[in-house]
């Protein structure tokens, strides 16, 4: 293997496995600071226990996540040099104002949030919490900004044989950055629901903390809710501005070939890309394609044989993982209606409860189809229509590439395995288990306490 | 010409900081099997670095993502060439951080060992080889014309990086010690101090043979011989140095730490300013060096960075004073929460 592919599987590997934490530290945050909120405003002792106990689960999770971005912070330089030194002046720069105006934030104070219970308010201390909350979403804002930059580059020149900033305005407001965030972070906020619902349920099957996890899974069950509904219909749009500035990217989603009026879409599909066909097509839906992409059923879609062969993204890998993402947000949406149907029965419907539970990795299936899609689907650029990922690899031996890969396999295969490990152990013990300190607040402190 | 100086300066800057703030913990983390007779003294030991360590390491994500803003060439050449050296790094610091959090999250002493021994090699082996990556970068890489590594691992395993790699876990360790000193009571305390008392004693000495290989094997001292003043720099830096005994046979265990932190922003910028305006010199060819001029960004890109920097580094400064000052005094038994 050579040092393209290996740095390949690499930053694959890594990516999607920060991003099995990310989702939920970004949405679980702002649970807990609901949560927390609650208990600083009414004194319910209940909300406190909750943002306790989804708080410590919310601390394991978050380790992990820490710790695999900071690989990724260097592995621009590491493994894609050629692509760090071409577009640097812009794309290095959104990356440092991630880590200046946001991470500095949050892991200063998550610090104060873990030790801080006897030393603030109630109020300052879920204060703090909103921050976190705050800051890991700004986080992510700055680092879709760069991921969208890389989908859609704007407001850049070629000139001294790369790409230099010349409207740092149009780079923070890319229309791609924008509609990926206003995606990924409800997306997030409906994984850390379901996290949240499917624990709940594992108790509410056996009966225990039922007033604790009744009200947990309530509060999951709104959230979800509005993120499951949103996350679709501005998915939609999402597919529509994909249509317009990545064709290549919509025609391997459906795995359509040929330009079409009327395109369809098909209940069941095998591409062949060999022969620039479909092998099997069933159930065709016509013109569901061409409204998915240009609002209008009859309105003509670029087909992938319009896009010379070495343009084309890997159409299978693409088509499946946004069958995959949709069929899921399909299928959250059906869940979340059925949970407001019985919201006031849930101990009598047990099987609900169970899918529940079961259903706890399934977003965070559908948040890695949906990068498989968005990272796959614009190969083989890097830079969409500016470089080839094959020019942007570091001209490094392969054989350190292939230590290091094998290393974050074994690494991260032990990270994830106690990261979950502890999570679920935690999550079965129950708001008992993790009382941790007491907070010094049931009497206002006054500063010489303090 | 002026703005790419600034941001030279700036970027040591960053990594000064890091080392004076997260120095201490990798050095304290180093320390755990040496001081930690007791699971209780290890766990003391953990927490006095708990709710501090995690906003200290981004001190070194933001020298990284500075470096790829302002001199992308210099980020794409410099962690490409040292890739097998700073990937062991980040190994060691994800080990580390992950170990924190886990470590008393099973009741199981071979669990905590396992995890104490993470914090051990998370904590040494980041001190040691960013100290032999900067040796190498003060006396030259072997990059060719397009920055392209010519050597492997073990080029940078060479006697001046291993003497920076030495000094760097000296620092840290003497800097660890004295956290510990200030933030403990009785017996931890007593071991800490006389711990760093001795370690003092290795660091003067590796300090002085660095100085003097600097002088033998790279061209650090141009810049200060052209710029006598210069030389007070290293100056403060000795005094700052003999600053940590003479307070830490006072007992002012905060003033010795500060001395130390001093001692190593001072040590940074010895290196920083020997290089200027290199910042990845080639050992097989000066015209091949990167250097603040050659492999910058564009005026643009810097103004809106330095813009952005000059806002945002006093407002993080401001809160992490903020949480050093709500977590001083000494540690109790009821401040331990890993
Ligand atoms: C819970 C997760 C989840 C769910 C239910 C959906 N998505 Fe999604 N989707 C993501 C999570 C996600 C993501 C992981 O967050 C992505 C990856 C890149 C991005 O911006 O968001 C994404 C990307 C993504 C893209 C590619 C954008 C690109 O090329 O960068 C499109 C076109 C859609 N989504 C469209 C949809 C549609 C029409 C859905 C309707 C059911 C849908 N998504 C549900
Ligand atoms: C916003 C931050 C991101 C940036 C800047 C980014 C950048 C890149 C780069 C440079 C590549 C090219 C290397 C390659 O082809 O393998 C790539 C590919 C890839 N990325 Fe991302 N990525 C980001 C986020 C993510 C996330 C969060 C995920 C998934 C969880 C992801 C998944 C992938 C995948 C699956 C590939 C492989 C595509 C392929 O090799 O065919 N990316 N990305
Ligand atoms: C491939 C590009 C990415 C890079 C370079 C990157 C970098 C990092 C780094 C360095 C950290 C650790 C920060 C710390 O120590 O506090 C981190 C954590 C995190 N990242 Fe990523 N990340 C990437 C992708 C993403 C994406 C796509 C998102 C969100 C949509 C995201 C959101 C987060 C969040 C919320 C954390 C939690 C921890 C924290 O901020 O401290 N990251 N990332």
């Amino acid at each position: 293997m050579d040092t393209l592919l290996l740095s390949r599987l690499q930053f694959t590997a890594t990516t999607i496995f920060h991003f099995f934490f990310v989702p939920l530290t970004l949405g679980l945050s702002v649970l807990v600071a609901i949560m927390e909120t609650r208990y600083a405003r009414t004194g319910d002792e209940t909300y406190l226990k909750m943002t306790k106990f989804w708080g410590k689960l919310f601390l394991i999770n978050f380790a992990v996540g820490v710790v695999t971005g900071i690989t990724l912070e260097f592995q621009f330089g590491t493994n894609w040099s050629g692509y760090s030194a071409y577009v640097g002046d812009i794309f290095g720069s959104l990356l440092a104002i991630e880590a200046t105006a946001a991470f500095f934030l949050e892991s200063t104070l998550i610090g104060v949030w873990v030790f801080g219970w006897k030393k603030l308010s109630r109020r300052a201390h879920a204060a703090v919490m909103w921050l976190v909350a705050g800051a890991s979403n700004l986080s992510a804002i700055w680092i879709l900004t760069a991921n969208g930059w890389m989908q859609q580059p704007v407001g850049y020149a070629i000139r001294n044989g790369r790409a230099e900033l010349t409207d740092f305005a149009a780079v923070v407001f890319n229309t791609f950055s924008i509609l990926q965030i206003l995606h990924v972070v409800p997306a997030a906020l409906l994984l850390a629901a379901f996290f949240i619902m499917g624990i709940s349920a594992y108790h509410l099957l056996r009966k225990q903390h039922v007033d604790f996890f009744t009200r947990s899974f309530r509060l999951g069950l709104v959230v979800g809710t509005i993120a499951a509904f949103w996350v679709i219909l501005e998915g939609d749009m999402h597919a529509k501005h994909v249509t317009k500035v990545q064709p290549a990217k919509l025609a391997a989603m459906e795995s359509l070939w040929d330009t079409t009026s009327r395109a369809p879409i098909y209940l069941f599909a095998v591409p062949d890309e060999q022969n620039e066909r479909n092998s099997v097509e069933i159930g065709a839906v016509p013109g569901v394609l061409s409204f998915l992409g240009h609002g209008d059923f009859s309105a003509k879609v670029t087909g992938l044989k319009e896009f010379p062969k070495d343009q084309r993204p890997p159409v299978l890998l693409t088509f499946l993982s946004f069958r995959v993402m949709v069929a899921l947000g399909t299928y959250f949406v059906v869940m979340m209606l059925i949970g407001i149907f019985i919201r006031k029965r849930l101990m009598e419907n047990p099987w609900y409860l169970k899918l529940m539970m079961f259903s706890i990795p399934l977003p965070f299936l559908a948040h890695t189809a949906g990068w498989v899609l968005a990272e796959v689907g614009r190969q083989p650029w890097i830079v969409y229509g500016l470089m080839k990922t094959a020019d942007a690899v570091s001209p490094i031996a392969a054989s350190q590439v292939a230590v290091s890969l094998v290393a974050f396999i074994l690494v991260y295969g032990l990270l994830g395995g106690v990261g979950y490990y502890l999570i679920g152990k935690y999550a079965r013990l129950g708001p008992d288990a993790v009382a941790g300190p007491a907070p010094a607040h049931a009497k206002r402190l006054r500063p010489s306490e303090a | 010409m002026v703005l790419e100086s600034i941001w030279f300066f700036l970027w040591g800057l960053l990594w000064a900081v890091y080392f004076m703030t997260d120095g201490f913990d990798l050095g304290i983390g180093s320390l755990l099997p040496v001081l930690g007779k007791t699971e209780e003294d290890k766990r003391v030991m953990v927490n006095t670095m708990g709710p501090l360590w995690d906003g200290n390491q981004v001190w070194l994500l933001s020298a990284g993502g500075v470096t790829f803003a302002a001199f992308p060439r210099v980020y794409a050449v410099m962690f490409s060439s040292l890739y097998s050296a700073l990937m062991l790094i980040l190994f060691a610091l994800i080990l580390r951080g992950v170990a924190f959090e886990f470590r008393g999250k099973v009741e199981s002493p071979g669990w905590r060992k396992l995890w104490d021994a993470c914090i051990v090699i998370g904590s040494f082996a980041p001190a040691l080889l960013f100290g032999v990556a900067f040796a190498n970068i003060f006396q030259g890489i072997p990059i060719d014309q397009k920055g392209v590594y010519q050597g492997t691992l073990f080029t940078l395993l060479n006697p001046y990086g291993l003497i920076g790699g030495v000094l760097f876990v000296l620092l840290f360790l003497v800097h660890g010690a004295l956290w510990l000193a200030a933030k403990t009571q009785g017996e931890l305390q007593e071991r800490a101090a006389s711990v760093a008392g001795k370690i003092w004693l290795a660091e003067v000495a590796v300090a002085v043979a660095f100085l003097a290989a600097s002088y033998v094997t790279t061209n650090l001292y141009a810049n200060y011989l052209a710029k006598p003043l210069l030389f007070a720099v290293i100056l403060l830096t000795v005094a700052a140095l003999f600053g940590i005994r003479l307070f830490l046979a006072q007992k002012a265990f905060f003033k010795a730490w500060f001395a130390s932190a001093l001692t190593i922003v001072g040590a940074t910028f010895y290196g920083v300013i020997g290089l200027f305006p290199n910042m990845f010199p080639s050992s097989l060819n000066p015209a091949w060096s990167l250097t603040a001029h050659n492999a910058s960004s564009t005026q643009l890109t810097l103004t809106i960075m330095l813009v952005v920097v000059v806002i945002f580094v006093p407002i993080v400064l401001a809160y992490q004073a903020w949480a050093y000052n709500l977590f001083k005094g000494k540690i109790t038994k009821e401040d331990l929460v890993y």
